[in-house]
């Protein structure tokens, strides 16, 4: 069985998912790529910010 | 005078045959909705994806929603049907039917979801391209 870090599923969610993204939501090879990088940018970011919000929010 | 006539929506390949069959094709098989269009690099990164994401969250035992007990099943079941056959060859293959026990099987209870999910905007771009809405 495959068991990831908490942060590793992170990683591996956002890549998938900004795959697609990219190429659904876009129309030139170009403007997948960025817009895929943008949202796995947006995906990664926020969540190591809502972590530190928690964080502080428990303590 | 004479008008020149309108061009063709761009991508639109033809009118002949059944305009449903890439949405169809593509909720079933991950990708294959592109691949009936000529779209090789864009379906294989799809079905990379997507079925990556949902053989993950089966390897980080995640469940597959199989019956309706309340809402938040009954949207479970809709996110884990939009894999298609992913979903059907799964449970007939007895898989991702344990109960969730630890955190990381709830993650992968949400990547088959999310698959599901995905695969469906998959199928719906396919539908686009076919219909000349997408080049």
């Amino acid at each position: 069985m495959f068991h990831p870090s908490h942060f590793a599923a992170v990683l591996l969610f956002s890549l998938f998912a900004s795959t697609v993204f990219g190429i659904t939501m876009r129309d030139t090879p170009q403007r997948m790529f960025r817009y895929g990088a943008y949202c796995f940018i947006l995906f990664v970011g926020s969540a190591i910010v809502l972590s530190w919000v928690m964080l502080l929010i428990a303590r | 005078m004479l008008t020149t006539p309108n061009k063709p929506v761009a991508g639109k390949k033809s009118d002949q045959g059944f305009v449903y069959l890439p949405l169809i094709a593509g909720w079933l098989v991950p990708g294959a909705g592109h691949f009936l269009l000529g779209k090789w690099v864009r379906g294989t990164l799809l079905a990379v994806s997507i079925i990556a994401m949902f053989a993950l969250g089966l390897a980080m035992q995640g469940k597959l929603y199989t019956s309706v007990q309340d809402i938040l099943d009954m949207l479970g079941v809709a996110g884990d049907l939009g894999s298609g056959l992913l979903y059907v060859v799964s449970r007939v293959l007895g898989l991702g039917a344990q109960p969730i026990q630890t955190t990381v099987a709830d993650f992968g209870t949400k990547f088959i979801v999310v698959a599901g999910l995905l695969n469906i905007i998959a199928a719906v771009d396919a539908h686009n391209l076919r219909t000349g809405r997408k080049s």
